[in-house]
């Protein structure tokens, strides 16, 4: 009797060989466009049209339909950059480390995009661009990260080697990412008592929520499509470098 | 465990003896100090109330300069490639440079600290809480210099990526370390930063050799 040894081809086995990544994922890219277009527009026509003033705040509330969507994403971008770290270092999978280098641009643009629209509220609501309040200097913190990844990326010419060095500080950074929260909080709660911004907030009617949770959906597919677009770019990218080199070796 | 002491003895040699360098490190932490009252004026009452701030600041920065020093000259004269290949685990070289980084970039600066703590017009009470602040803080900043520097060492410009790297993570260490001098927010608060700022030097010390040694094994082809 002999064993089969034999590979099978599953799905993971497929998507870990970035041609075959490619050729799975691309068919998606087109419906997942239309579903976030579908969702922005839904979403912006109800919170621009469809949902009432705020009482205190008035008009200013609808930033938040772009502000707390982007504030979600700044914190989720990074748990997939974690992840595809993890699956950098444990299972060495091809797709891990184009994904974790997709993501630290997006990431640091939707921290950006939380930070801007955030001051753009404060402005009118509690007077101010900027508090060093808890949140706010966390995310700080955060986009200070991301630009460090991005950076750290970009000092590599090897881009395999890169990924490998470029996780373990991933990792590293999703383990202090919690530590530097709670600090962060320890610290504003200590020089200025919560008082200006509450969490908890006056609660949402649901005119208000609704608007909200469509952008919620809407910049999240948002990301997994440009996620995946960017994702695909970067595949041709490492091709047309191999291909370059074999062209300068004289091979081609 | 022979080869962690003559690692750790090679390192502390290498640095005592590579011409005045701890002494150039000390010379930047009191002049970073001192230059500050030169900015803001020479208000006591201001300076007093800012210098834990200072000091952290002073000694962070320090404490980046002897970073490069850490792998670079190892990896460029072919050292790094043999702790590689030695019996001893790569990740317990790292640790026997960790204690060597903290013995010669650290200590030497809480040593200096008193001539900050005059320039600076702090009392008896906070000097105190000062040097028990700098003890248990700069372990940890030792330790994520470490990781800056390994996972740096394979770049063309590590040098000026490092501190990029660090600082972030870096925060809390500032944070409790500030928190654990200042009596702003009473005795008890101050005691509380003190015990969060050893356990989180503790948990660096601890983690930062086995992340440094993978990052320095992995940078390498």
């Amino acid at each position: 009797m002999t064993i089969d040894t034999t590979p099978k081809m599953t799905w993971w086995n497929r998507l870990s060989h970035p041609g075959q990544f490619v050729a799975l994922t691309r068919p998606l890219i087109l419906p997942l466009a239309l579903l976030t277009g579908v969702l922005f527009a839904a979403g912006l026509w109800y919170g621009f049209f469809s949902s009432p003033p705020e009482k205190y705040m008035g008009d200013t509330v609808r930033i938040m339909y772009v502000h707390v969507p982007t504030a979600w994403l700044s914190q989720f971008v990074y748990a997939t950059m974690a992840v595809s770290a993890l699956g950098t270092l444990v299972w060495r999978h091809p797709m891990a480390d184009v994904s974790m280098k997709a993501a630290a641009p997006l990431g640091a643009a939707f921290t950006a995009m939380a930070l801007f629209t955030g001051s753009l509220w404060g402005r009118p609501t509690w007077g101010t661009f900027w508090e060093w309040d808890g949140r706010m200097t966390s995310t700080l913190v955060l986009l200070f990260i991301y630009l460090g990844i991005v950076a750290l990326w970009r000092a590599f010419d090897d881009q395999l080697r890169a990924a490998r060095v470029v996780a373990i500080f991933t990792l590293v950074g999703a383990v202090n990412i919690p530590i530097i929260k709670f600090s962060v909080d320890w610290w504003s709660t200590l020089h200025q008592p919560a008082s200006v911004f509450r969490a908890d907030g006056p609660t949402m009617p649901g005119e208000i929520l609704t608007p909200l949770f469509v952008m919620f959906f809407a910049f999240t597919f948002l990301f997994i499509t440009l996620q995946l677009a960017a994702m695909h770019t970067e595949v041709r990218r490492r091709r047309i470098t191999t291909l370059e080199r074999r062209a300068a070796r004289g091979e081609a | 465990m022979s080869g962690f002491i003559s690692v750790l003895t090679r390192e502390i040699r290498l640095s005592l003896r590579g011409g005045g360098e701890v002494l150039t490190l000390v010379l930047f932490f009191v002049i970073v100090g001192a230059i500050v009252p030169f900015a803001v004026g020479p208000d006591k009452v201001l300076l007093a109330r800012i210098a834990p701030g200072i000091v952290w600041i002073a000694a962070f920065l320090a404490m980046l300069l002897g970073l490069e020093k850490l792998f670079g000259p190892d990896r460029a004269d072919g050292t790094l490639a043999l702790y590689r290949l030695a019996d001893l685990p790569l990740s317990a070289v790292v640790g026997a440079k960790v204690i060597a980084h903290w013995l010669t970039s650290a200590l030497p600066l809480i040593l200096a600290s008193p001539v900050l703590a005059l320039l600076l017009a702090m009392d008896g009470e906070t000097f105190w809480r000062m040097v028990l602040s700098l003890l248990l803080g700069t372990p940890a900043l030792a330790g994520f210099g470490a990781i800056g520097a390994a996972i740096t060492v394979a770049t063309r410009r590590g040098g000026l990526l490092a501190p990029i790297l660090i600082a972030p993570l870096s925060v809390p260490v500032l944070i409790f370390g500030v928190g654990a001098i200042s009596a702003s927010g009473g005795p008890d608060q101050a005691q509380a930063a003190a015990l969060l700022l050893a356990a989180l030097s503790l948990m660096v010390v601890v983690l930062s050799p086995f992340a440094a040694a993978l990052a320095v094994d992995w940078g390498e082809d």
